[in-house]
Formats: C-alpha cells, sequence, structure tokens
C-alpha cells in the first residue's frame, strides 16, 4: 500500500539532503576498486546470473526469438547443468503471453515493460491498459516508466499518482517503477525520484530504460541504494534495485553487487532484491564462470546466442 | 552467514626486493657508516624484521654535508634549470615505472594499505616531482629571488615516507639546492629505495644524500653548520626543539608540524558524502595524519542521524592485511604510537566521553587499533586539544555558524579543516573564518602538488607545494 507523503510533496522531496556530485563518483569509483577473486567471484558470478533479468526489447521482437531466449532464461548454459536460471524475461507486453507459455512451470519470473515504454507519452488510460493487458497475459512483474517530463516540470503529484494508480493494476504482479536516470540528469533528482516512487508503492526502483544514454552507472546506482536503504530505515518496508542497460561484462556486474554488499547490505543480495536488466551480459557471465572451474576460456561459439 | 564475502585478495610482495642490510647515500654511493650502530626496521603488520639500516653518527653526516656542498658548487646551482628539470622528469617517470614495487615496500615498512600507496601516494609522488620539474626554468617568473640557498637538511616523518620525501627532495632540487635528508627509523626503506632511483637516473653525486638514523642522527642534521636551510615535518615538540637549535644560526626554517583539524557539518550539508569525507578525514592511513580531521563538528540537530550512519559507514571498513587490496585500514606504524594512542584514547573515556569501536577482529601480530569515535566529548578533554595521531575521532556539536567556527580555531594548532555544507555563502563566510592553512570544502583530505600546504600557529611556519612551496628554497 502506498503511504502518504506529509504536507506538501515538493516541499518532502526538496528537503530530502542533497547529494555532492563529486564525493559520490569518488565513492562509487573507490568501491570499483575492489578486487573479488576465487571463491567470492564464483559466489559473486553465479548470483549475478540469478540476478539478471534476461531482456529483449525490440520492435524486430518475434515470437520465435522470445521462445529462445526463454529457453536461455532456464537453462543458461546448455553444456553446464549447475548454472542456475535467471531471475526473470523482460519482454514487450505483446509476447507477454508467448513468454509465458515458454516459461511455465519454470520459476522464471515474466516481466514485461508497460505504460507506453519507453518514453511514456500516452495517457494515463492507455498506461492503464497496458499495465492490465500485460497482467493478463501473465506477467508476474511490471516495469513502468514515470513521466519524467511531469517530474521535470515540477509537477511530482502527477508522477505519485500515475504510480499508485498502475500499481493498483498490478494487482499481484511486483511493479519494477523505471526513473530513467539519463534524462533526469541530476544526482540530487535521482534521489528524489527514488523517493517518490518508493512512498507510491514501487515495489523496485530502476534506472534506465537501456534506450537512453547514459543508462545504469555506479553512482547512479549507489544513490537509488542508499534510497532504498534509508527509506526501509525510516518504513521498515524494504525496496528492490534494479541497474538497466550499459551492463556488459562480469566485471562491471561484480562491481555492482559490490556497491550492493557495501551501501545497502547482505539482505538486498538477493534475486528478490537486485536485478540486473541486460540482455548481452548473461553470456559473459557464463564465459567468467567456466573460466573459474577449467582455468581456461572457451570461444564466445561456445555460448549459445539467443 | 555471508552470502559474498570478499575472499582475500593480496598484492603479491615478490616484486620487492629487500636486502637484508643497507648502508648510508653519500655522493652518489651507498656507502658503510662510520657509525657501528644499526636500527632494525620491522613490519608493522606482524612485527618482523623487514631489514637493518645504518644509524649514521656526526662524522657520517659530516660526509653527507661535504658531498651535499661540493656537488651545489660545482655542479648542481650552476647547472641551467632545464638540465636540472630534465633529472626531475627521469625521477618522475622512473617513480611511475617502478610504482607497483614502492607502492608494497611503502605498505610493508609503514602498514598503510596497498590501496592508498598504490591509488593515493604513489601517484602524488610522481606528481609531486612532475610539477617541481616544470618550475626549474621558470623560476624568474615565480615571484621570488632565483637563486639557491645551498645545502637543505630534511627531515621526514613515518606517516608518508616517500611522499614527505617527494615534498622535501622535489622542489630544493628544482631551485638548485643540495639536500642532506634523514627519513624516519621506523620507515626507511622507500627512501633508500629513491636513493637506487637517483642513481639509475644518473643524477649528478652528491645532490641528494640520504643518511639513516633516529633522533641523535635527525639533532646532527639539523645542528650541522653547514646547512643553510632546515626543513622538518613532524611532532610539534620536536619542531620546538628545532627551532631553538636553529634560532640565531641564520639558517632559513619551515616546519611542518602537528594538527587538530576541524571537520565542520552543517546540517543542510549532503550528508552521505559527508560521512564519507568524515572516514576519509579520520581513518586514511590510520589517522596517521597530521591534517586529520580528527575533531568534528556536528550541527547539533542533525547530529543523531549523522552518527547513526556514520557508525554504520565505520562497520564496513576492513580492518587487516595492509597488502590484502580490499584493506581499508591498515596496521599502527610502530608499538610506540601505538602506546601513545592507547593512552589518549583510556584518558578519553578516564574525562567522561564515550568511546565506540565496531566489532572488527583484530589479527594477533602487529600494531592494530580499531577505528574509535568518542561522543559527549568537551573542548577541556584532551582527546579534544592533543594530537592522537591515529584512528581515534572526538565529536563535538555545535549550534549555530559562529559557535561552529569559534570551537574549530579553539586549538592551539590550525593546518586543517574541512566545511559541509551545500550552501555556497555559508562555505566561503566559514572558510574566511577558520585559522586553517587548508580549508577543504565538501570533501577532506585531498592534495595536489600544485596547492600549497602548511600551518597556523603550533602547526607550524612556511608553505610546501604550488608555486608558494618555492620560496622556502630561494634567497
Amino acid at each position: 500500500m502506498p503511504d502518504t507523503i506529509p504536507g506538501s510533496l515538493r516541499a518532502y522531496l526538496h528537503g530530502l539532503p542533497g547529494v555532492d556530485e563529486v564525493g559520490v563518483r569518488k565513492r562509487a569509483a573507490d568501491l570499483a576498486t575492489r578486487s573479488i577473486k576465487t571463491t567470492a567471484k564464483r559466489a559473486a558470478l553465479d548470483l549475478a546470473i540469478r540476478m539478471v533479468d534476461l531482456t529483449t526489447l525490440e520492435g524486430a521482437d518475434t515470437p520465435g526469438k522470445v521462445r529462445a531466449l526463454a529457453a536461455k532464461a532456464m537453462r543458461p548454459d546448455p553444456s553446464d547443468a549447475t548454472a542456475p536460471p535467471v531471475a526473470a524475461l523482460c519482454v514487450y507486453p505483446d509476447m507477454v503471453a508467448v513468454a509465458a507459455e515458454a516459461l511455465a512451470g519454470s520459476g522464471v519470473g515474466l516481466a514485461s515493460v508497460a505504460t507506453g515504454f519507453p518514453s511514456g507519452r500516452t495517457s494515463l488510460e492507455v498506461k492503464l491498459a497496458d499495465t492490465a493487458a500485460a497482467v493478463a497475459a501473465g506477467a508476474t512483474e511490471i516495469d513502468m516508466v514515470i513521466d519524467r517530463g511531469a517530474f521535470l516540470a515540477g509537477d511530482h503529484g502527477k508522477v505519485f499518482d500515475e504510480i499508485t494508480a498502475v500499481k493498483e493494476r498490478c494487482g499481484e504482479a511486483h511493479l519494477k517503477v523505471i526513473l530513467e536516470t539519463g534524462e533526469l540528469v541530476t544526482y540530487d533528482n535521482v534521489r528524489r525520484a527514488s523517493w517518490l516512487a518508493m512512498h507510491a508503492g514501487a515495489d523496485f526502483i530502476k534506472t534506465s530504460t537501456g534506450k537512453v544514454a547514459p543508462a545504469a552507472t555506479l553512482p547512479v546506482t549507489l544513490i537509488m541504494l542508499e534510497a532504498v536503504r534509508d527509506y526501509r530505515a525510516a518504513t521498515g518496508r524494504q525496496v528492490g534495485v534494479k541497474p538497466a542497460g550499459g551492463i556488459r561484462t562480469a566485471k562491471d556486474a561484480i562491481r555492482y553487487l559490490v556497491l550492493v554488499k557495501e551501501i545497502a547490505g547482505d539482505d538486498w543480495l538477493d534475486p528478490a532484491w537486485f536485478r540486473l536488466g541486460a540482455s548481452t551480459l548473461l553470456n559473459d557471465l557464463l564465459m567468467q564462470r567456466t573460466k573459474l572451474s577449467t582455468g581456461h576460456y572457451s570461444g564466445p561459439d561456445y555460448y549459445t546466442i539467443d | 552467514m555471508e552470502i559474498f564475502e570478499y575472499a582475500p585478495a593480496p598484492e603479491s610482495r615478490s616484486i620487492v626486493t629487500i636486502r637484508p642490510s643497507y648502508d648510508l647515500f653519500i655522493d652518489g654511493e651507498f656507502v658503510a657508516a662510520k657509525s657501528d650502530e644499526r636500527i632494525v626496521t620491522v613490519n608493522p603488520a606482524d612485527e618482523e624484521p623487514l631489514s637493518e639500516v645504518a644509524a649514521a653518527g656526526e662524522a657520517d653526516v659530516d660526509r653527507a654535508f661535504t658531498a651535499a656542498r661540493r656537488a651545489f658548487e660545482r655542479v648542481w646551482s650552476p647547472m641551467p634549470g632545464a638540465e636540472r628539470g630534465k633529472y626531475l622528469f627521469r625521477i618522475a617517470r622512473i617513480i611511475q615505472e617502478r610504482a607497483r614495487e614502492l607502492a608494497v615496500l611503502e605498505s610493508l615498512d609503514n602498514g598503510k594499505p596497498i590501496k592508498e600507496t598504490r591509488d593515493i601516494d604513489l601517484p602524488l609522488v610522481a606528481a609531486h616531482f612532475f610539477y617541481y620539474a616544470g618550475w626549474a626554468d621558470k623560476l624568474a617568473h615565480a615571484g621570488f629571488g632565483t637563486r639557491p640557498l645551498g645545502v637543505a637538511a630534511q627531515v621526514i616523518p613515518w606517516n608518508f615516507p616517500l611522499l614527505m620525501l617527494a615534498w622535501k627532495v622535489a622542489p630544493a632540487l628544482a631551485t638548485g639546492n643540495t639536500v642532506v635528508l634523514k627519513p624516519a627509523e621506523t620507515t626507511p626503506l622507500t627512501a633508500l629505495a629513491f636513493a637506487e632511483i637517483c642513481q639509475e637516473a644518473g643524477l649528478p653525486p652528491g645532490v641528494v644524500n640520504i643518511v639513516t638514523g633516529a633522533g641523535d642522527t635527525g639533532r646532527a642534521v639539523v645542528a650541522h653548520p653547514g646547512a643553510d636551510k632546515v626543513a622538518f615535518t613532524g611532532s610539534t615538540d620536536v619542531g620546538r626543539e628545532i627551532a631553538r637549535a636553529v634560532a640565531g644560526t641564520g639558517k632559513r626554517l619551515t616546519l611542518e608540524l602537528g594538527g587538530k583539524g576541524a571537520n565542520i557539518v552543517y546540517d543542510d550539508a549532503a550528508i552521505d558524502q559527508a560521512v564519507e569525507g568524515i572516514v576519509s578525514g579520520i581513518f586514511f592511513n590510520q589517522g596517521h595524519v597530521c591534517c586529520a580531521g580528527s575533531r568534528l563538528l556536528v550541527q547539533e540537530s542533525i547530529a543523531e542521524e549523522l552518527l547513526a550512519k556514520l557508525r554504520a559507514r565505520i562497520e564496513r571498513l576492513r580492518l587487516g592485511d595492509p597488502l590484502d587490496k580490499n584493506t581499508d585500514i591498515g596496521a599502527v606504524n610502530s608499538a610506540a604510537q601505538l602506546a601513545r594512542i592507547r593512552e589518549l584514547a583510556a584518558a578519553g573515556e578516564a574525562e567522561g566521553a564515550t568511546g565506540w569501536s565496531p566489532a572488527c577482529p583484530l589479527p594477533e601480530r602487529g600494531y592494530w587499533f580499531r577505528p574509535t569515535v568518542f561522543t559527549g566529548v568537551t573542548q577541556a578533554h584532551r582527546i579534544a586539544r592533543e594530537e592522537i595521531f591515529g584512528p581515534v575521532l572526538s565529536v563535538l556539536t555545535f549550534r549555530t555558524p559562529e559557535e561552529a567556527v569559534a570551537k574549530a580555531n579553539n586549538t592551539p594548532y590550525g593546518l586543517s579543516a574541512g566545511v559541509w555544507t551545500e550552501k555556497g555563502s555559508l562555505m566561503l563566510w566559514t572558510a574566511s573564518r577558520l585559522r586553517a592553512g587548508v580549508v577543504w570544502s565538501n570533501t577532506f583530505n585531498v592534495f595536489d602538488p600544485a596547492s600549497p600546504f602548511g600551518g597556523y600557529k603550533e602547526s607550524g611556519y612556511g608553505r610546501e607545494g604550488g608555486r608558494h612551496g618555492l620560496e622556502a628554497y630561494l634567497g
């Protein structure tokens, strides 16, 4: 249930402590120097695979492409049964039915973007219908976009109300709220949008659509991890975080896990509370995983392209 | 149970070759000391001996000054600045090439974490030589005289052994002076590696002379009649002794001494970054930093929230093997320093302040002290007035900007301060009223060779670094 923000929404959001840009970048860069080796690396790679939201969001998506990706989500490494499945498959709403059939009974989640993804420039009615259709077709998670225009224009109430309305349509499905931090630009805005989304009922806050550059960055994710940490301390409710877009290598993924561990804490080191939105990342995670157990790299042709 | 615990990630020490014994570096060569006394230098992380070095006596020091004088008169001061600059550039490049080796050696001898020596000390050492190399042929534009003073007697501390060497040697050489340098008795090894670098760079013999030893050697160096200039970084007590020894001799003197830096956090500060600044202000290099932010002055209205965040952050600091790349807090440099830290921390408790430390395990061997935060501290407590030079933070509160400034300035020292506010006008108002040589704005313990560094009051006199740093070596 969304809680209520006391008094003026704007006064509340602007009353949050500021973010020092230089300081947050330095902290993120410092944590990126953590050296994750041997047993820690193996644990991190498996955890990262289990946190992947395997994503295809293209105009050219077809049922065949979605089925192939679903197979990969359930069994990422055909030559190694010990490789865990990913957290979820993430598709456009019209592909949800295909994906639901392919994933049935697997335990892999099914996420659908909705609300006029990626720009969100459509009416609330369309956004709600978009959401309801995806849920009806079998989506267990909805990745909505906020109205960045309204946020930047100072109409925080509109953003808040849209999130609560979409949350209501989600029913049992988990709601991830995409802030599109590349369009909010400042770290202060990222912090305010994070708190706004959490108060409005978000189950997850997500950095980006992947369609706008820059997408996920370490400093932005750090600020969102501070937000969920502080929000839980203030309200008792835990909210998840999902960086998405631009995370391509196992090294990148491990840097995100270090951030989770050292900023939010171990409670978030779980696919229920942290996800990595990515398409090409999975194969690098699998390649590094094989390298750790066999001592050598296999070529990219030993990993499936789906 | 930890879901994802970092495995040990030690930096290899095989890159470093430590000789069992070192001689003095005089006139371009390693020469046996006339004095028989030797000093054993140990790894503070495990108390194992690393090597032994000579303790130079008066005769050895005299030999070093003779070599330095000859080099000054015959080679170094007549040399065109552009040529001197070439040597300094060459030294800077060799330092960069050997950075990993020097970082490991510094961590072994000093106890500080490899991530600091690798990412902070060594890059700054090279940057300092590059910076002053650039000045060597531009002295006429610095706004001071252009004539070197002669031979500089330089005594440096153990907290940043190679960096303090760079701060002393680079400006002295760039301006045409020659040096006799004494490294600290607990951390002589990187200075001796620097001697090898001077040889590798083909630096003319006698321009840099390094005499190892303890207090007696230091006294002989600063008291030597052949010294035209004395530069010292270290404790205020020793600084006073040196000032007395030098008084009336005509020697020029710069002193960089102790500090009790205030870190002022206003209620509108970017609180998460302020917490980072407080942590790096006092726990950087185990608090063995003369400009450490050892007094936290926090506005009372946010004190509780800030301290909760600070404690949570300190819980995440990783204390242990200095060579592990994930270590945040290394070993205290010596048994003597550990005893001093313990004594002052005990005084804090005895005087009524409340100490807190995270529950991190300490290694069995070596010199270790947990990061510690004292609350309920008043201006009268020893831990608010005396320099601890360890990972111990004293927390005081204030109500108004006037009170913050009054408390920050209420110390015999005046080396550094930090101010945290998102309001630009308050930042400028505060900074202009603080009597400290360095005031950091929304950051702490950040260094740059282009920026002058030095103190007010009992923190010393003279400036090192930047254009200002040339003045101490020019007549």
